[in-house]
């Protein structure tokens, strides 16, 4: 074989993950993207675009336009998607919970331009699985959740041939803690759990067509050679369940396809410039070796960890992938690992990891049943991560070692984008006006005819969902639709089964002055961690309570999803001595004080707050006047110092002396 | 409330009034002051237990003219047995019949560090403006599936604000002796293929319970076979407590026979005599927990202690028995 291929391969699609405030101004940033050479979309939707709430729902307040756009009926999709040549456009939708409804969103969007689904290109992520072990945007119990994600991918089969339907997701099991054995497994074994549920509903003889038309979409930390091994360990996994477990015999369908974003997780709020080189690095795992590289890449940008980056920022990273593919030789070669001892070895490990990993799933019951178990697993792998990076045995640069800096010119001016905080009342008069302005009779028998399929569990959903999109419904009507058919659900938290390690030092110190305290209070020392609002990044949230534990708390932890009502009045009623709020979606501005006036209305107004999250720098001032205690961001990534902290605020408040 | 002074000096006359007031609110059935109750009767500092005695002397029988009309039902079972989402069911059912409930829901700690992670069990589905339902958790201390130090106090305190009054506990085994002690009804929840409920019937190792639930009545076959198992073993014991199958995930069902259950067996109580055993057992135990194997022996032993406080006056709380059983002590010594 020859050392250079006969022609430069044709790049891979790029994305940038982007989508903030209206449909509207969505719709200029995704303009401004593809004249800068981007070559597919990839919509960020909000979060009550995501876990099924109108803007005018209590939940999501603080939340609309945030981490992403607001779709709330066709009119915002026409809007986001006006001018964008849908017959030739590749869409990626960040979406899951409620996948069915964005996709039918965007089918009656291309059917009124004239466009016929069959010639739709693009992406749902459509995994229900991932949500409920870190992401935290589900809607709807397991079971229908399953069948939501079969009735996409049995009805987009037939009708939306060109749409991968589900994007497996290991991407936040990596941002949750994963290691790559464990990002393998789950997500292998997420593809099963779907790949089961679709085969009866399509037939054997499809299972070739629907084996091709899944993808996956993965994350690339800053060990790229191991992640790179990781890839090529999972192309080898898929061909193989693919032949084995499904009977594919075309070698054109079991072939492993991927996007990717990379690692956010290990972006630093210290020294961010230092970012643009981890993204860089990260971007090679994934575009390296030519057997194992992506189908479409999008770069998170290097101020991630500050709050959500300008177009200036996500240009940048656009850029570094163009320069990756343009300027450098990459492309220009066959895989660069074949034959390589150091490369297949890696592999091996992984498949045998990954392998072992798989069958304690298949133990459990499967993915679906397994959720309790992944979710422990993940929780313990983070908490050993954060040990590791406070112990120094793990470096971050810049953050526990080399951390001595000059000051950035880049964050001057705060360096990032602050969303509008008018765009929701405008959304919600927005919604008002749609909701006077469509045939109502069409909108209930719509609803009816979705309840009746959704009650139905041998239809598929999507000739109804697509109806009701087509009918002027909203997001939010969709959503009640199933939640009152299919009930709702919480899924595990994960922090119960985390091991508690044999302790360090601080955490024995931490530990005796937590007993000093409490013997002074009389009972236990009580914290509160609470999750207001929609978002549903808990890895902080999870840690701190685990390690407050550890610390000899008493630690009320109710999960996420909770409004600031709720949070009060749990606090009120459980007696804490003090609240710790994690908030990494920006809703904090609202959300926060919010949580301050319910405590005051529920009695519970002495009780001190502390605040952890992704604060930017110009919040931290606004929220300590409105009385938080405290405020805690990425760079503070010492929890027994957070803890320490804590103890010394709920001792000074009662007036509790300091040791002597 | 938590309170800004929670800690500092305490005792006197204004102490023991406030303490006293919050009991009378308890017994003019204001809900709110359960948060501050709790707070009180969870404190362990020997300054503070005057006020513990003055607070629950306002919601004694004494006080209230009789037995608190509550129904204290234990909820107990295995982790994973469905007990929080059981509950939330059963809630939602006896809000929407007009009953307030208190919820005390027991946890483990953790035996290195003291620690306990309270609430993380799916958390019983709340509206927050609702004050007719309250839940708190309670951390188990010491004591691995029993009650926390102060559970049966609390739940003394809130029988005399709540008309039904929970005490949740993780356990299977003996460890549900506790609870039976401190509720007039105990259901243990179990879910279907758990055969080590049935072998600890079986084997007497576990005292049958008041009412059997059998949880994920939605995996048909599965939980239909492990109906017939209990009741069969059940009828071999010669016991006809009765075993109910619930669906707690949607669609819910059984929660109505269920609650039917519990109120059966509460109606069937002589409950009079049924509290006043409970103050005494928990009576006892916080004497234990304060003067240890050797205070027992200075009583003449557990059994003499018993008859000790069977000739006691029905009517005295936990505070009034404990002193009586320290001046008896004191007298023996």
């Amino acid at each position: 074989m020859s050392h250079r291929l006969p022609e430069r391969d044709k790049p891979w699609m790029m994305r940038t993950y982007a989508g903030h405030s209206t449909a509207a101004r969505s719709n200029a940033l995704y303009r401004g993207n593809l004249a800068k050479g981007q070559t597919g979309l990839s919509i960020a939707f909000d979060l009550p675009t995501q876990t099924g709430y109108d803007p005018d729902h209590e939940l999501a307040r603080g939340e609309v336009g945030k981490v992403g756009v607001p779709v709330a009926h066709k009119g915002d999709m026409h809007a986001l998607l006006d001018g964008i040549p849908l017959d030739r456009m590749n869409t990626s939708m960040t979406i899951n919970a409620t996948a069915a409804w964005l996709l039918a969103l965007y089918i009656v969007c291309a059917e009124e331009n004239g466009i016929d689904a069959s010639v739709l290109q693009g992406t749902t992520q459509n995994d229900i699985i991932k949500e409920y072990l870190s992401r935290g945007t589900y809607a709807f119990p397991p079971g229908p959740s399953m069948r939501l994600i079969a009735d996409t991918v049995a009805y987009t089969v037939e009708h939306v041939p060109k749409w991968n339907p589900v994007n497996i997701c290991s991407y936040h099991l990596q941002e949750a803690g994963a290691t790559p054995v464990q990002e393998i497994a789950y997500a292998m074994s997420t593809a099963i759990a779907v790949l089961d549920e679709v085969r009866p509903r399509v037939g054997e003889e499809r299972m070739g067509a629907v084996f091709a038309r899944i993808s996956f979409f993965v994350n690339a930390g800053v060990r790229f050679v191991e992640e790179h091994a990781k890839l090529r360990a999972m192309a080898l996994l898929w061909e193989q369940l693919g032949r084995e477990r499904y009977g594919v015999v075309d070698e054109r369908h079991v072939r492993f396809r991927y996007g990717v974003q990379v690692n956010s997780l290990g972006l630093t709020e210290s020294q961010p410039e230092n970012n643009v080189q981890r993204i860089v690095l990260e971007a090679l795992a994934v575009t390296l070796g030519r057997n194992a590289r992506a189908r479409a890449i999008q770069l998170p940008a290097w101020n991630e960890a500050l709050g959500l980056p300008r177009p200036w920022d996500q240009q940048w990273s656009l850029r570094i992938q163009q320069v990756l593919a343009y300027e450098t030789d990459l492309l220009e070669y066959p895989d660069l690992f074949e034959g390589s001892h150091v490369m297949d070895a890696l592999v091996e490990e992984l498949l045998a990891g990954a392998r072992a990993e798989m069958a304690r799933v298949e133990e459990h019951g499967g993915a679906v049943e397994a959720v309790p178990y992944m979710k422990a697993a993940l929780v313990e792998s983070h908490r050993e991560r954060i040990a590791r990076i406070e112990s120094g045995e793990q470096v971050l640069v810049g953050v526990n070692r080399f951390v001595e800096t000059e000051p950035s010119p880049l964050t001057e001016d705060g360096g990032i984008l602050v969303v509008d905080q008018a765009v929701e009342a405008e959304q919600v008069a927005a919604l008002g006006a749609w909701r006077a302005g469509r045939d109502a009779s069409a909108v209930r028998h719509a609803l009816e005819e979705l309840a009746r399929v959704a009650g139905s569990p041998d239809e598929n959903v999507m000739p109804a969902t697509i109806a009701a999109a087509r009918a002027g419904v909203t997001t939010g009507e969709w959503a009640q639709c199933l939640r009152d058919a299919f009930g709702s659900y919480r899924a595990p938290t994960g922090v119960g089964e985390a091991a508690a390690p044999p302790s360090t030092e601080e955490v024995v110190e931490l530990r005796d002055e937590v007993a000093r305290v409490a013997e002074q209070l009389g009972r236990g020392f009580r914290i509160l961690v609470g999750k207001p609002g929609l978002d549903g990044h808990s890895n902080g949230a999870e840690q701190i309570a685990v390690r407050a534990r550890d610390a000899g708390m008493e630690v009320v932890y109710e999960g996420i999803r909770l409004t600031p009502a709720q949070i009060a009045r749990s606090a009120v009623d459980e007696g804490v001595h003090v609240i710790g709020l994690s908030i990494l979606s920006g809703s904090h501005r609202e959300l926060i004080p919010d949580v301050l006036d319910a405590l005051r209305g529920a009695g519970g107004g002495e009780i001190p707050v502390v605040v952890g999250g992704i604060i930017p720098e110009a919040d931290v001032a606004p929220l300590r006047a409105a009385g938080v205690a405290a405020v805690y961001t990425p760079k503070d990534f010492e929890l027994t110092r957070i803890l320490r902290d804590v103890v010394a605020l709920v001792a000074e408040r009662n007036g509790i002396a300091a040791a002597a | 409330m938590s309170g800004g002074d929670e800690a500092r000096p305490q005792g006197g006359d204004g102490a023991l009034a406030a303490a006293a007031a919050l009991g009378a609110r308890l017994r003019a059935r204001d809900l709110g002051a359960a948060p501050a109750a709790l707070n009180l009767l969870e404190n362990r500092s020997p300054a503070r237990r005057g006020e513990i005695a003055a607070l629950l002397a306002e919601v004694a029988p004494g006080r209230l003219g009789g037995e608190a009309p509550a129904h204290v039902v234990g909820v107990t079972g295995p982790p994973g047995a469905g007990k929080s989402t059981l509950l939330s069911a059963l809630a939602r059912l006896w809000r929407k019949r007009g009953r307030t409930v208190g919820v005390l829901a027991v946890d483990p700690s953790s035996k290195r560090s003291g620690g306990a992670l309270l609430g993380d069990r799916a958390r019983i589905d709340a509206d927050p403006a609702d004050r007719g339902l309250f839940i708190r958790s309670m951390a188990a201390g010491e004591r691995l599936g029993g009650l926390a130090p102060a559970t049966r106090a609390a739940a003394q305190a809130l029988a005399a604000a709540f008309d039904v009054v929970v005490i949740e506990t993780v356990g299977v085994g003996q460890s549900e002796t506790e609870v039976a002690e401190a509720a007039d009804t105990v259901a243990v929840v179990v879910q279907p293929g758990s055969g080590d409920v049935l072998q600890f019937l079986k084997a007497g190792i576990m005292e049958v319970p008041d009412v059997l639930v059998v949880t994920k009545a939605d995996l048909g076959t599965v939980a239909q076979r492990a109906v017939r198992d209990l009741r069969a073993a059940l009828r071999s014991l010669g016991d006809g407590a009765p075993v109910v199958a619930v669906s707690s995930i949607h669609p819910v069902a059984g929660i109505e026979e269920l609650a039917g259950a519990l109120d059966a067996h509460r109606a069937g109580l002589d409950l009079a005599a049924a509290r006043t055993h409970a103050r005494r057992l928990g009576a006892l135990a916080d004497y234990v927990s304060e003067h240890g194997e050797r205070g027992l022996r200075a009583l003449g032993g557990r059994r003499a202690a018993e008859r000790f406080l069977e000739r006691q006056d029905a009517a005295l709380e936990g505070p009034a028995l404990v002193r009586a059983l320290e001046v008896r002590a004191a007298e023996r010594a």
